[in-house]
């Protein structure tokens, strides 16, 4: 048997996992730029608290930022996952609610969604306009953003966190983190 | 002539109905004031070059998402305080990479996108050319007669004009 005509198969299969390897890659999850680079700075106004909240506060820590909001229903599928990881690495975590507070037709649902599901956050503020959101690139909610002690985002997590993703990606990367040196 | 003249016209109305789609299309967009004449044209042209994230098959002209909202008034807010289109242009990348950008930049990373089709194509045209005169050299190799048979099909021919009543 002539091996030409195997030519096409092999063409056709080699297309086949192609497409085959296309179809495991999630065009949503578009890698943030900003790995490995300054997080960008914000000074917003407190959910529970009348000052503003400068990110510069964070400054020598390691730290996370997570964007959520009332309305998202994936932010309360990960918000236990997260208040736990929270909990225990007990790494400060910075929660930005997203056009959710501020915004006439929520009213204090962010407020009442704290209430209920519980608050793990060293500060919550508040993104109205979701001006900070596009500032830091930021897709849709929930995004979580961890930084390092000099103030470099070292990774973005987009969608609801889960456990396996804290078990395997976040605690790893938060313990390396906290024994760098600031 | 007229036939030509008539699909011409038809063309015409095609792309003018076409257009009206377009507008349909900016309509939803919200309405922005501009100081000059430039700097709405930039806006325009931005808006229609930069993806929304949201929505990946959609510029930000087309798309009704809020995050697109929010991008297009982030490019007018720099416009009008004077950024130019490299600018918006950073800031858009700065924050979502290259894939906001509809016309992506030509880097070593992008060089496949880019030359990609006229390799494939310099080199499927190669191929063609090389096969059909492969073939061509096939069917004369193939055709072609020994001196053996020639001086054969000569004394064949010699015959039949000899003797023309052969003919049936």
């Amino acid at each position: 048997m002539n091996m030409k005509f195997f030519i096409p198969l092999f063409l056709f299969l080699a297309l086949g996992a192609l497409m085959l390897f296309g179809l495991t890659n999630d065009p949503k999850l578009i890698p943030s730029p900003f790995i490995g680079k300054p997080a960008p700075a914000f000074t917003l106004p407190q959910l529970f608290e009348d000052k503003t909240f400068s990110s510069d506060e964070m400054k020598g820590k390691v730290w996370i930022l997570n964007l959520w909001a009332s309305w998202c229903h994936s932010c309360q599928a990960e918000h236990r996952v997260l208040s736990r990881f929270i909990a225990e690495e007990k790494v400060p975590t910075v929660g930005l609610n997203y056009k959710d507070y501020g915004v006439a037709e929520y009213g204090d649902a962010g407020k009442q969604w704290l209430a209920r599901l519980g608050n793990p956050y060293y500060a919550v503020v508040v993104d109205s306009k979701g001006e900070v959101g596009i500032d830091w690139g930021i897709v849709g909610v929930p995004e979580t953003f961890i930084m390092d002690k000099k103030g470099i985002v070292r990774y973005k997590f987009t969608g609801p966190v889960y456990q396996q993703a804290v078990e395997e990606k976040l605690k790893p990367l938060v313990d390396k983190l906290l024994q760098e040196d600031g | 002539m007229r036939l030509s003249l008539k699909s011409l016209v038809n063309s015409f109305i095609v792309l003018l109905l076409l257009f009206g789609l377009t507008l349909a299309y900016a309509v939803k967009i919200e309405f922005h004031d501009f100081a000059n004449k430039e700097q709405e044209h930039l806006y325009l042209q931005l808006i229609a070059e930069l993806r929304c994230v949201k929505c990946q098959n959609q510029n930000l002209a087309e798309s009704n998402a809020e995050l697109a909202k929010d991008m297009r008034d982030k490019a007018y807010a720099m416009i009008i305080k004077g950024g130019t289109r490299e600018d918006v242009i950073k800031y858009m990348t700065d924050r979502y990479g290259d894939f906001v950008l509809y016309n992506p930049p030509l880097k070593s990373k992008t060089w496949l996108l880019w030359f990609g089709p006229a390799v494939l194509l310099i080199f499927s045209l190669f191929y063609l050319l090389r096969r059909i005169r492969h073939q061509q050299q096939e069917v004369s190799a193939k055709e072609a007669m020994s001196d053996e048979q020639r001086d054969k099909m000569r004394e064949i021919l010699k015959q039949s004009q000899n003797n023309p009543t052969d003919k049936p």
